[in-house]
């Protein structure tokens, strides 16, 4: 099958894309003369119905068995071609494509440059494909499982889907309890939906759902193989509570001798917590964890005459020599849901977050309106860093409610002093509903909002939006300059930028609407599954457009906030996109795998072993072989390890070991039409 | 002492790796980024695969520079593929210079999928590189029939 080479090629318009700027004409006259060609024509459109069945009616009627595309970037449509080339009766691997749209008229404005560049990539996809090979394509089975890392709402709704479907899931959170952000929010946007009341009820199914293993207080910390066979390895982290035994009752909690003394992460530092703590009451699992940094015992080895969390505990749950654990299983998929941290104020000295206690952010706001928060869902003006002195008969007075509150908004999007030059797409309307629950809960509260743009883009924004201007929230156009302090009054500097006028608004309590940032420890998950990230350094996905929940490595998708911000339908719309992109080769059971391998000639091999060292999956071992009669060793490719790098093609002293479409013999013809001036 | 000459456009030959040169150098297309058209791009699935015989093979048959782009240290998409390119470039620079060849032609660079300008910084460096040291004439070219 593989025979003399005849070759057609097609050169695309690409409407004026590629027609705008090189000459298809001449490319075409060009590619006729090179060696092999039979055949040279343009279309409009090569991708579109006729400008396939050209190429497979040539196949056809000129006996192809070479096909070159010149049109855009492969990454683009070789997939699609390589069907063309199947339903031509050829082997997809026959296809050769030369980019002459992003790397060429794209980015080229001189027709005469961009035509000669042109006739170099055709030249260069010309000579390859004269020496490319038929591959098999081969199949492997699939695990039907699937690993999701995250258990924000994002990665709930995608176990849940994926397990309702019939596969198993695991579910692994790195927090004691699923949940993530959503679970800290009070109301949600724009129909002040109770977050906890559609929360909830999710975060209890994941737990108790018979295809769900969910893996909280744990880390993914390997992931090897690839689609259809990702072996992963998670440390389950001790809480040094016996999960089994746990009632969840809260004895321990309340006589920790640090209870009250340590910031609860949850209640973003506003609220206290002990060593051994739920993070807030509806924690899923509901079971205690102790902080081993923070715990007496633990830390120090010495808690009073003995920890007093032990003594409380009816059902001999804690036990401190829990030690960590390590589960190991298959998947065939991967879900990543890895969610995001608040932009951190302090990178904005001006607002003067963490020097004035009552200036907040709003996620800190959020758990003080929020009913289950540290205050019970009271505004109050915050005192922090000072702990109650309960001398007795010594009269506590009540904590004071603020009459104004200021929101500020995006801090920390839309800002390339931070270096973030996105919208967070959900501060305009967090900070409306926000300001609504301030107004609600304070109803002579004056609440004022100092803004860039308001926008309200999603269903019923614009209508929320309106809804909370006509409660009295004033809106000023302006992004304040300084935050500071005088009497016990906030000031916030700013100018009306509607009226150019320049103002110092008095306020008791300042919000800061922070924007959504990558995670910081986003790198442990690149790390694990080589992600790629977009340049606000989210992870990228495998086409802004078309391919938004895959990635590029096959088998890991991508859900929620972690691939870019976005709210909560978005959020879940996305994971439902993720769960039936994960279900696929699931469903069909089997998964086609890599065919650009490397493959050894045996006959050449000296069996020096360097490819053996350099190939990073452990694909290649030496074997021992007859050659006329002596006993040699040789290099032997696994072919369902051999992810088709090609590091062991360019380590081989010999050229013995070569990858499949990227042979030496393919690529050098390549660097010869290239070197041509 | 190299011809120098204003009008002297360089014939560079790149080598880009699939998953993150490739794919930003497509980037800078999607932008409609401009930059020079001397730069002439051969995809391999990862810049381990770049031979140091290719760039060789480049300069011997009338290229003027040759690049090599990989993903940035640690985002390689197999591992490791760009710190073998990384050690083979190093070791091939300083024997290209014993050789006579001006450091100037050949580059290594990191791109990344989403770095669509830096693609064209990196082709502008590499251009007024080569245009700066003149036309490679120190190899004598030989054309196979491959």
């Amino acid at each position: 099958m593989n025979g003399k080479p005849k070759i057609g090629v097609y050169v695309c318009h690409c409407g004026t894309n590629i027609a705008g700027v090189v000459n298809v004409e001449e490319v075409v006259q060009f590619a006729s003369t090179l060696p092999d060609v039979v055949v040279a024509r343009n279309y409009s459109y090569m991708c579109s119905d006729p400008g396939q069945a050209l190429i497979t009616d040539d196949i056809q009627n000129y006996g192809l068995n070479r096909v070159v595309v010149a049109s855009c970037s492969p990454r683009m449509h070789e997939p699609t071609f390589r069907k063309t080339l199947l339903s031509g009766g050829l082997n997809p691997y026959f296809l050769e494509m030369a980019n002459i749209r992003e790397q060429c008229s794209w980015v080229h404005e001189d027709p005469i440059a961009a035509t000669e560049k042109a006739k170099r990539i055709v030249e260069a996809a010309v000579v390859k494909a004269r020496r490319l090979e038929a591959l098999d394509v081969k199949e492997v089975d699939v695990e039907p499982a699937c690993l999701i890392i995250g258990a924000g709402i994002a990665g709930i709704q995608a176990a849940l889907d994926i397990a309702d479907a019939g596969f198993k899931v695991y579910l692994v959170e790195k927090s004691p309890t699923v949940g993530g952000h959503m679970a800290q929010l009070d109301k949600t946007f724009p129909t002040l939906d109770c977050s906890a009341c559609i929360l909830t009820p999710k975060m209890v199914d994941v737990a108790n759902h018979s295809n769900i293993e969910l893996m909280t207080y744990s880390q993914v910390e390997e992931i090897s193989g690839y689609i259809g066979n990702f072996q992963v390895k998670v440390r389950k982290k001790s809480r040094f509570v016996d999960m089994e035994k746990c009632t969840g009752c809260g004895a321990c909690a309340e006589v920790c001798r640090m209870a009250g003394r340590i910031p609860n992460e949850f209640d973003e530092g506003i609220g206290m917590r002990g060593a051994i703590y739920l993070p807030f009451p509806q924690a899923v699992p509901a079971k205690y964890t102790i902080d081993k940094e923070n715990c007496l015992f633990l830390s120090k080895g010495k808690c009073g005459e003995s920890p007093k969390c032990k003594e409380a505990c009816q059902a001999e749950a804690i036990n401190f020599d829990l030690q960590d654990e390590i589960v190991e299983f298959k998947v065939g998929t991967i879900i990543v849901a890895t969610g995001y941290d608040v932009f951190d104020a302090r990178k904005k000295p001006e607002y003067a977050y963490g020097v004035y206690d009552n200036v907040l952010t709003a996620l800190e706001f959020e758990r003080l309106v929020n009913a289950s928060g540290p205050t019970g869902g009271k505004i109050v003006m915050l005192e922090r860093g000072k702990k109650k002195k309960k001398k007795e008969g010594e009269e506590v007075e009540p904590p004071k409610v603020p009459k104004s509150i200021t929101f500020i908004q995006c801090v920390g999007s839309r800002d390339k002093s931070v270096g973030n030059e996105y919208c967070s797409r959900v501060c305009c309307m967090y900070t409306a509903k926000l300001a609504h629950l301030a107004k609600d809960k304070i109803p002579d509260c004056e609440v004022t909002i100092f803004y860039m743009d308001v926008r309200a883009f999603g269903k019923g924004f614009e209508e929320f939006y309106d809804r909370v201007r006509r409660e009295g929230v004033r809106y000023i156009r302006g992004n304040p300059s300084e935050i500071f302090k005088r009497g016990d009054k906030l000031v916030v500097k700013a100018e009306d930028t509607l009226t150019a006028t320049p103002l110092e608004h008095e306020t008791d309590m300042v919000v800061l609407s922070v924007g959504l940032v990558p995670r910081s420890d986003n790198r442990e998950i690149i790390d694990l599954l080589k992600l790629s990230q977009s340049s606000d350094l989210f992870y990228l996905e495998a086409h802004p457009k078309l391919r938004p929940v895959d990635t590029a490595s096959d088998g890991v998708f991508l859900a929620g906030v972690c691939q870019g911000p976005k709210d909560i339908p978005d959020a879940v719309a996305q994971a439902k996109g993720a769960a039936s992109a994960a279900m696929i080769p699931m469903a069909s059971g089997k998964v086609k795998v890599e065919a650009q391998t490397s493959v050894v000639n045996e006959a050449t091999c000296r069996g020096c072993g360097f490819c053996v060292a350099v190939c990073p999956f452990t694909a290649i071992e030496l074997v021992e072989v007859n050659r006329n009669g002596w006993p040699v060793k040789v290099a032997r490719v696994n072919e369902a390890l051999c992810k088709g790098c090609g590091a062991c093609a360019a380590a081989c002293l010999s050229g013995s070991i070569q990858q499949r479409s990227f042979k030496d013999i393919q690529i050098l013809p390549q660097i010869q039409a290239l070197g041509v001036k | 002492m190299a011809e120098k000459n204003s009008d002297f456009e360089p014939n560079i030959v790149a080598f880009l790796c699939n998953w993150c040169s490739y794919a930003g150098a497509d980037l800078a297309g999607t932008s409609r980024i401009q930059y020079p058209s001397n730069v002439r791009v051969i995809r391999v699935m990862c810049s381990g695969r770049v031979n140091p015989l290719f760039v060789m093979n480049a300069l011997q048959q009338g290229a003027d520079g040759v690049l090599i782009s990989g993903c940035h240290p640690g985002d390689c998409h197999y591992m490791q593929g760009n710190y073998y390119a990384r050690r083979r470039f190093m070791l091939m620079r300083n024997f290209l210079e014993y050789l006579g060849v001006e450091p100037e032609r050949v580059r290594m660079s990191w791109v990344s999928a989403s770095e669509g300008a830096k693609w064209k910084e990196v082709i502008e460096e590499v251009v007024s590189g080569v245009k700066s040291v003149g036309p490679m004439n120190k190899f004598q070219r030989r054309q196979l029939n491959w």
